[in-house]
């Protein structure tokens, strides 16, 4: 049976992961080569790599530390922030990549999601999508999510997978950063819409967020989040361990 | 030496880099000569069959592996490049693979129920096949049954019953990794399966060429 996939995201810039606090046997927690070989251990299934640096020079040294890290760790890796083009993608997949994520960049030339997944292939490319509720309405949010785009959420994703995005990662604004759960009626209309894999982002604060999203909607496949790992508030191990508990397939 | 084929398809650095970790030499190439000389073979691959299939083709390469595999050296491929040992993939028409596995390649939507997703992709257990010794194949020596591997597929290798070594559960039986002799093919990505993947690769460079230099001559018979 496939599991239900448990993936902590890294933002990083210059070099070093944002958000992170002191791990047990972990020396330097803002380096993400340690912390990705940190999760890795600890059983996440699969990693994110979020560039969130603006200058060339930034890239340069992003591009290097995921070439360290897919040379160390080896679970699928994704990598997303700044990906705009096709040379973007040439370039992440590269250095180690398996799967590239794509927001702003395909708000802005849709056309990527098919360009990019007739080169690489729909499993390679991830359509990201920032969605808050507006009177009643799922909207796209461009720029990190602050820019309503207008657009129809579930419409956008529809288009997104027809033209070849294999995976979803839908992040709720409204719920995100609040630690109060994930946003379940939304994750729920994204799942019922699409036939590719979905994974929820934005809400987790605790174990049993994850464990009531997983049961609540049993299509979804995966979970992400950032902080509450890097701050050590839920133990990857510890929440594989209950899901499992809960009778929820995962890797242990 | 363990070559791994480069034919221009796929990316390449996560497989290499799982092997490198292992303390293999290892070299991507699509130079005939050393992959000759190479102990063991890996034939890789993403994307369309019939694309893969064609650049197999007219690389050369597709003439080396069918000699190379008639010499016994231990070879495996690895997702598509598993699809390509087998003998035809109805993925978008029909195409010739190999044939160095007797089986088909067909679309996993409608052997799965309804509702399972396609692509087949996340952690999925192998349930293992076992001799009449009750033997694992030795590709999965260090590992254990119901250990998980990461796929990511929407074909399946269907019409092998005689070569399958371990299958997934996904709403049907879908066959997770074949071998014919020393040509072995794994359809997850054991290069991104964390430990067990290393495990699956650490037990496939153990594999010693097999000096009767019978494989690959049984499939289609």
């Amino acid at each position: 049976m496939i599991t239900k996939r448990i993936i902590p995201c890294l933002d990083v810039k210059d070099g070093r992961v944002v958000k992170g606090v002191n791990f047990k046997g972990l020396a330097d927690v803002s380096s993400p080569v340690a912390l990705a070989e940190y999760y890795t251990k600890a059983g996440a299934d699969e990693l994110v790599f979020y560039d969130i640096t603006a200058s060339n020079e930034g890239r340069k040294i992003f591009t290097d530390i995921l070439t360290e890290t897919a040379s160390k760790v080896f679970i699928p890796l994704t990598v997303g922030g700044g990906i705009g083009t096709i040379e973007d993608f040439d370039r992440v997949l590269k250095c180690g990549a398996d799967k590239v994520s794509v927001n702003s960049g395909a708000i802005r030339n849709p056309g990527i999601i098919g360009e990019a997944a007739k080169l690489y292939g729909d499993q390679c490319v991830v359509l990201s999508v920032d969605i808050a509720k507006i009177d009643g309405v799922y909207r796209v949010f461009a720029k990190g999510g602050r820019e309503n785009t207008g657009m129809e959420a579930i419409d956008w994703i529809r288009r997104g997978v027809a033209d070849g995005a294999g995976e979803i990662v839908v992040n709720s604004i409204d719920t995100d950063g609040v630690k109060q759960g994930f946003d379940i009626p939304m994750l729920k209309a994204v799942c019922e819409a699409v036939n590719v894999p979905v994974i929820a982002s934005g809400g987790a604060g605790c174990v049993q967020d994850f464990i009531d999203l997983f049961e609540a909607i049993p299509d979804i496949d995966a979970g992400l989040a950032a902080s509450i790992f890097h701050f050590g508030e839920v133990a990857i191990n510890d929440l594989k361990k209950a899901m499992a508990d809960a009778g929820i397939p995962a890797r242990l | 030496m363990i070559a791994i084929i480069d034919y221009g398809v796929g990316n390449l650095f996560s497989l290499q880099s799982s092997l490198r970790y292992l303390g293999e030499d290892v070299e991507v190439t699509s130079d005939p000569d050393k992959i000759r000389k190479a102990d063991r073979i890996i034939l890789p691959g993403v994307g369309a069959y019939e694309d893969a299939a064609a650049k197999l083709r007219s690389s050369g390469m597709a003439e080396i592996v069918m000699e190379q595999a008639k010499t016994g050296k231990p070879l495996m491929g690895i997702c598509l490049g598993m699809q390509l040992l087998l003998e035809k993939s109805y993925e978008y028409g029909e195409h010739e693979g190999l044939g160095l596995i007797k089986g088909t390649v067909v679309p996993i939507e409608g052997a799965a129920p309804k509702g399972y997703k396609i692509p087949h992709i996340g952690w999925n257990a192998l349930q293992l096949k076992r001799d009449e010794s009750g033997r694992a194949d030795k590709l999965f020596k260090y590992i254990n049954d119901g250990d998980y591997v990461y796929f990511v597929h929407s074909y399946y290798a269907t019409d092998c019953a005689a070569s399958v070594i371990a299958d997934t559960e996904y709403g049907a039986m879908l066959t997770a990794a074949v071998a014919n002799g020393n040509v072995y093919g794994c359809q997850f990505h054991p290069e991104k399966s964390g430990d067990v993947g290393m495990r699956i690769l650490k037990a496939f460079c153990e594999i010693q060429t097999d000096c009767e230099g019978q494989t690959g001559e049984e499939a289609g018979k």
